[in-house]
């Protein structure tokens, strides 16, 4: 054989091993969406969405939960995206460059990938030690502290993204540097604070293992703050672990659903953005 | 001529002084709350940390009945199943990235990337119940008896393929963590790929090289940084995961020879027994493994960061 031959055999081979190792990765994706997909609309009821979470044995839905998860995912947007929003400002409007900026930026991404779970545990530690017991309140902290980084980082990209002569045309007016942001570059930003959101949203609806130390969970219909909650993620971690077939079947229907929301969500964002993007070289 | 009310400029100022200092603390607590992590995690495991010394990170005992802890069982069920999940999903990855960016045609090309980056966005309890109802019967059933038996009785690397066939345990979780990784490897190898410039690829099919020279010769070389930058990135990822693991691993704080057997992680260990812990040395023990895996990964995702900021400077001059 040639030297040519074996070089098209080599090649041959490697590019097949690509293609195998795609068809691979896909295939476990695939096979992991169509037992959600499968059990999930098994367990799936008007039921899940009029009854609160039952005791072992019996049937039941997953209202409070549902409940619960919404509240709190809600209430940690409102606490963590205006802080991540603020400091985004901050590193792309007034920081910039600075050595302040550069260590802000290298710490966001690191909370931006750290485990979850650590967050979990610090949050324990302020809050639910000093007040004594679990509560909601304390898992939407946990949440929003999750959401800081995320919107942070969308905010700066997305105002870097405003033109530099729209500033300078509202500097030259006369604008202070916070009216041009308020007037001039968050409204040109807009769509991308609003896919930043999104994204922060889909990001923490997910989260279980900080809410296990803050929010807990709560069999029974509960609005209070001040008291343990239940949420879906965390019905979702006790329900599949348990022996019970009921309560699988539930949890099952409650990852379809958090994955559902979470899928849309993405794809939402996703949809402004190349929006975003067309009408972006529409105007040039 | 514009006259200028001087207590309107006045005013303005105020304005913008308030909405900087505003962004200005907004963005310090950033730094405000790593630091807060920080000291909290310190102050939570120092009990343990006093009581232990530097034994808890050397001993393998977890005994809630007589209080003793050491955290050598979770730290090496951490680095295993992370370690097996990067031998699984590094190579997957790459081929993934390679297809999407040398071989796959236009058309497939967003939808697959774009497939690959949502599933990047699933929650990870999914991944986990999935390893437990799914992967582990089939691994138990038809997987794990044929490496008990045509692995096992090899020496040395049988060693880690005998017992009986639990399901659940070290192997399974390091897969179902390889499976949850992959995605997120795969979509960033994939953009590092991408700054690759075509000029250069074009030479190297100019010197009448294939396209997998090219590839190994010109795009690997080239974002070698940024590989190694995605890399850690997903190991970072693969320690730090708790709810993936907690389904399959079997929360046992022993250290066993074969990768059949159940173990523990840090994260699945804190998952499983914090709100259960009674007494102060047990939760203090749970706060000092989360101060461990915490300095771990911090210690992994800063590298990763430092080349992925290596690369972005290049890519950007």
């Amino acid at each position: 054989m040639n030297r040519r031959t074996i070089r098209k055999i080599r090649n041959g081979a490697f590019l097949t091993l690509s293609v195998v190792a795609t068809c691979v990765g896909l295939a476990c994706l695939a096979a992991l969406l169509w037992t959600l997909l499968s059990h999930g609309i098994e367990g799936m009821s008007l039921q899940l969405f009029t009854q609160m979470t039952p005791p072992p044995g019996s049937r039941g839905g997953l209202l409070n939960a549902l409940y619960g998860s919404a509240v709190m995912t809600v209430l940690g947007i409102l606490m963590g995206s205006p802080i991540g929003m603020l400091a985004g400002t901050y590193l792309a409007e007034y920081g910039r460059a600075s050595s302040l900026s550069v260590l802000i930026r290298f710490i966001n991404d690191i909370l931006l990938s750290a485990p979850s779970i650590i967050i979990g545990l610090f949050i324990y530690e302020i809050l639910v030690m000093r007040m004594g017991h679990f509560s909601a309140i304390a898992g939407a902290v946990a949440l929003a502290v999750i959401a800081i980084p995320v919107t942070l980082r969308t905010t700066e990209d997305m105002l870097n993204l405003v033109p530099a002569g729209m500033k300078d045309a509202s500097a030259a007016l006369g604008a202070y540097p916070w009216r041009t942001v308020l007037s001039v570059v968050y409204p040109a930003a807009r769509a991308g604070i609003v896919t930043g959101l999104l994204l922060a949203v889909a990001r923490v609806s997910g989260e279980t293992a900080p809410l296990l130390f803050t929010a807990l969970n709560n069999q029974f219909w509960s609005t209070k703050l001040d008291a343990p909650m239940a949420n879906l993620p965390v019905v979702i971690f006790q329900f599949a672990q348990s022996p019970y077939k009921d309560w699988q079947e539930l949890a099952w229907a409650g990852a379809l659903i958090i994955t559902a929301a979470i899928l849309l969500l993405s794809v939402g964002a996703r949809l402004i953005l190349s929006l975003l993007q067309t009408d972006r070289s529409a105007k040039r | 001529m514009a006259i200028i009310d001087p207590r309107h400029a006045a005013r303005q100022l105020i304005y913008e002084k308030a909405f900087r200092s505003a962004t200005l603390a907004a963005a310090m607590l950033v730094l405000l709350i790593l630091g807060g992590v920080a000291v909290s995690l310190v102050r939570g495991a120092w009990p343990a940390l006093e009581h232990f010394g530097f034994g808890f990170v050397t001993r393998e005992i977890w005994n809630p009945v007589t209080d003793e802890y050491g955290a050598l069982g979770p730290i090496y069920g951490t680095l295993v199943t992370s370690l097996i999940a990067m031998l699984l999903a590094v190579p997957t990855a790459f081929g993934i990235a390679l297809f999407l960016t040398e071989i796959c045609p236009p058309v497939l090309k967003r939808a697959i990337g774009t497939a690959v980056e949502l599933l990047a966005a699933v929650p990870s309890i999914i991944f986990g119940i999935w390893g437990l109802f799914v992967l582990a019967p089939k691994l138990q059933r038809y997987v794990q008896p044929w490496l008990i038996e045509h692995i096992g009785p090899i020496p040395l690397v049988g060693r880690l393929f005998q017992g009986p066939p639990f399901g659940i345990g070290i192997l399974t979780a390091g897969i179902v963590l390889a499976i949850m990784v992959l995605p997120f490897i795969a979509a960033t190898m994939r953009d590092v790929f991408d700054t690759v410039p075509a000029m250069l690829k074009e030479s190297g099919y100019g010197l009448g090289a294939t396209t997998w020279e090219v590839i190994w010769n010109v795009v690997v070389p080239h974002s070698r940084v940024g590989m190694l930058g995605g890399i850690m990135l997903g190991l970072g990822r693969a320690l730090g995961e708790t709810m993936a693991v907690t389904f399959v691993i079997g929360n046992a704080h022993r250290i066993s020879a074969s990768l059949l057997a159940p173990g523990t992680t840090i994260s699945s260990a804190i998952a499983n027994e914090f709100t259960e812990a009674v007494g102060d040395l047990y939760t203090s023990s749970l706060i000092a493994l989360g101060l461990l895996l915490f300095l771990i990964t911090f210690a992994v995702i800063a590298i990763a960061q430092a080349m992925l900021r290596r690369l972005e400077r290049r890519v950007g001059s």
